[in-house]
C-alpha cells in the first residue's frame, strides 16, 4: 500500500487577482526573452551539431533535394519576371536621357547585389519555410519527435542540422540561377521593347558587375537561408495546440522569417557597402 | 542488485512533482518497478499517467523528486546522456507514433539504422519483431495504410526491435474495439513471459490489468493461459508480478495487487471496475 491510500488532500485553488498592465507587460516580456534565448539555443545548437557526430548525410541529401531542387522552378520564374520588369522600369527612365545602353549596368547590379538573394529569400521563405514548420509540427503533435527522443535520437540533429545546412548550400546557388535567368529575362526585354543589341546588354552588365557586387549578394543568401530555415524549425518545434498550432506555427514562419530577412537585409547591405570599401 | 544485496528497482520516482503554468499535475509521487514486474497505472484522464511515463524515458524532467532508471539518475542527466539510457527503454505510445514518411519496415527498423547495422542484420530481426505482432504481411505498407490496432501493433515491434530490458506501455488499448484490445494485451502479456521486460502500463481500463495479472503467455502451447489457481500466488513466467498503482487528484491513492483493488471496497476503485 502507499503511504497514505486512500487519503487525498483537496487539490490548492489558486486565487487569481486581476492582472495588472504592469504584470501582464512584464509576462509578454518574459515571453518574448524566452523565444529569443530558445531560437539563440536552436540556432547554436544546428551550427555546433555540424562539428560533431552523428551525422544524418542521407537526411541531408533528400532537404538538398527538396529545398534546392524543388524551389528551383518558381525561383528561376520569379528572377525571369523581376529582370524583365525592371529593365521595363529602368529603360523607360533611361529612354528620357538618351541612356537605354546603360539598361544592363543598373539590371545587372541590383539583381547580383540585392534582388537576387532578397527575391531568392523571400520565395523560399514562403515555400520552405512553411514546409519545415508544418512538417516538424505535425511530427510534434504527433509525438513523432517524442518517439524519436524515446529511441535514442537527439531531434536537433535529425531533423533541424539537415535543414540548415541544405538550405545554407541551395539559397546561394539558388541565388545565383535567379540573378542568370533575371539577366535573360532583362536581356530579351531590352532587345524587344528597347531595341538594345543583345551583346551590348550583356557585355555592359558583366562589366558592370565586380567581386565585391557578387560577394555581397551570395553571402546575403547565406544569411537568408540560416534565418529562413532556423526560423521553420523552431516554430515547427515550438508547436502549442495541435493541429490548430501548426496552423499557426506555418503562417508565423513565413511572416517571421520574412520580416527578418527584409530588416537583416538593411544591416548586411550596409555591412558590405564598408567591407567593400576595405576589402574587395 | 546492491552491496547489500538487494534488487534494485528498474524504475523508481521518488516524491516527484511536475505541472504547467496552470497548477501542478504529480504533487510528490513516489513508486518502484522491480525487474520483470508489470505495474499497472491506472488514473482518470489529465491525472498524470503520460507525464509518468514520459518521466520514466527521460522525455520531460520533473520539477522536483528524483527518477532513476536502471540505477541512473536521468532527472538529472543532460538530454545528451540521458539518450543512452533510452536505448535500454522500449516506448508504447498511445497513438502509435509511427514516422508517416516511412514505411512499416522502417518504422521497426529505425533504431537498428541508427546503430548503422548491416541490411542482412536488419532485415530478419524486422521481419521477426513483425511476425510476433503478426503483421508480417504489412511490411512495405505506410502507416496511413493502416488501422488503429495494427498502428499500435507496429509501434510494439519497433518498441521491442532491440529487446529493451523496460516497455513503457501509454494506453496501449484506448480507443480500440474488444477484440483489438485483446489482441494487444495479448501481445504485451508475450512480450512479457518470452523476453521478460520490465513493463509499466498506463491505462484507464482496469480489465487490461486484470489480464496480465491473471493471465500468461505459454510458449509451449502457443498461447495465452490462467496464472494461478490460487489467489496471491500469481507470477509470470518469468517470475515477475503484476501491481496496480492508481492516481487521484495529482497523488498515489492506491498502491497493491488485484486483489487488495477487489476487497477494498473503495467508492473511488469501484469506479474503474465498472
Amino acid at each position: 500500500m502507499a503511504d497514505t491510500p486512500y487519503q487525498v488532500t483537496g487539490r490548492q485553488v489558486r486565487t487569481e487577482e486581476p492582472p495588472s498592465v504592469s504584470r501582464v507587460l512584464g509576462d509578454g516580456l518574459k515571453r518574448s526573452i524566452a523565444h529569443v534565448q530558445d531560437y539563440s539555443l536552436l540556432c547554436l545548437e544546428s551550427v555546433t551539431n555540424i562539428l560533431t557526430g552523428p551525422r544524418y548525410l542521407q537526411d541531408l541529401l533528400a532537404q538538398m533535394d527538396a529545398i534546392g531542387v524543388g524551389s528551383l522552378s518558381i525561383v528561376l520564374l520569379a528572377g525571369f519576371f523581376i529582370g524583365a520588369v525592371m529593365v521595363m522600369h529602368t529603360g523607360s527612365q533611361f529612354s528620357r536621357f538618351g541612356q537605354t545602353a546603360l539598361t544592363g549596368d543598373i539590371v545587372a547590379v541590383a539583381l547580383v547585389r540585392e534582388l537576387g538573394p532578397t527575391i531568392s529569400g523571400l520565395l523560399v521563405a514562403g515555400r520552405c519555410a512553411s514546409g519545415i514548420a508544418s512538417e516538424l509540427g505535425s511530427m510534434l503533435v504527433t509525438e513523432q519527435v517524442d518517439a524519436m527522443r524515446a529511441m535514442g535520437t537527439d531531434p536537433s540533429r535529425k531533423l533541424v542540422t539537415p535543414r540548415v545546412v541544405a538550405t545554407l548550400l541551395m539559397l546561394p546557388l539558388l541565388t545565383a540561377m535567379a540573378d542568370f535567368i533575371g539577366l535573360v529575362g532583362g536581356s530579351v526585354v531590352s532587345v524587344f521593347t528597347l531595341r538594345l543589341d543583345a551583346y551590348q546588354f550583356w557585355s555592359r552588365a558583366i562589366a558592370a558587375l565586380d567581386f565585391a557586387d557578387i560577394m555581397q549578394g551570395m553571402s546575403k543568401a547565406v544569411f537568408f537561408g540560416f534565418i529562413l530555415s532556423t526560423v521553420g524549425c523552431y516554430q515547427g518545434l515550438n508547436v502549442r495546440g495541435g493541429t490548430q498550432g501548426v496552423g499557426r506555427a506555418t503562417t508565423q514562419a513565413v511572416v517571421v522569417s520574412s520580416v527578418l530577412i527584409l530588416a537583416s537585409d538593411v544591416f548586411l547591405t550596409r555591412l558590405a557597402l564598408y567591407l567593400s570599401g576595405k576589402f574587395f | 542488485m546492491n552491496l547489500s544485496g538487494a534488487v534494485e528497482p528498474a524504475i523508481s520516482l521518488e516524491d516527484v512533482h511536475i505541472g504547467f503554468e496552470e497548477g501542478d499535475v504529480l504533487r510528490g509521487v513516489s513508486f518502484e518497478v522491480y525487474p520483470r514486474e508489470t505495474l499497472i497505472l491506472l488514473g482518470e484522464t489529465g491525472t498524470g499517467k503520460t507525464l509518468t511515463l514520459k518521466m520514466a524515458a527521460g522525455l520531460l524532467k520533473p520539477a522536483a523528486g528524483r527518477v532513476r532508471v536502471l540505477g541512473e539518475p536521468i532527472s538529472e542527466m543532460p538530454e545528451k546522456e540521458i539518450l543512452d539510457v533510452r536505448r535500454k527503454i522500449g516506448f508504447v505510445f498511445q497513438e502509435g507514433a509511427l514516422f508517416d514518411s516511412m514505411t512499416v519496415a522502417e518504422n521497426v527498423a529505425y533504431r537498428l539504422q541508427e546503430d548503422h547495422l548491416p541490411d542482412e542484420v536488419i532485415e530478419p530481426r524486422v521481419r521477426e519483431a513483425l511476425r510476433f505482432v503478426e503483421l508480417e504481411d504489412a511490411i512495405d505498407r505506410l502507416p496511413s495504410e493502416l488501422s488503429g490496432g495494427m498502428r499500435r501493433r507496429v509501434s510494439i515491434a519497433r518498441a521491442l526491435i532491440d529487446r529493451p530490458p523496460i516497455v513503457l506501455y501509454d494506453s496501449p488499448t484506448a480507443g480500440l474495439d474488444p477484440v483489438t484490445s485483446q489482441t494487444i494485451i495479448t501481445l504485451i502479456l508475450s512480450l512479457r513471459d518470452l523476453y521478460g521486460v520490465t513493463s509499466l502500463l498506463a491505462t484507464h481500463r482496469l480489465q487490461d490489468g486484470f489480464a496480465l495479472a491473471n493471465f500468461r503467455f505459454n510458449p509451449e502451447v502457443g498461447r495465452v493461459v490462467p496464472l494461478a489457481a490460487n489467489p496471491g500466488e500469481e507470477r509470470s513466467e518469468n517470475g515477475g508480478g503484476t501491481r496496480f498503482l492508481v492516481y487521484r487528484e495529482g497523488k498515489v491513492y492506491f498502491e497493491g495487487d488485484q486483489h487488495q483493488i477487489l476487497k477494498s471496497g473503495d467508492p473511488y476503485l469501484n469506479r474503474f471496475l465498472i
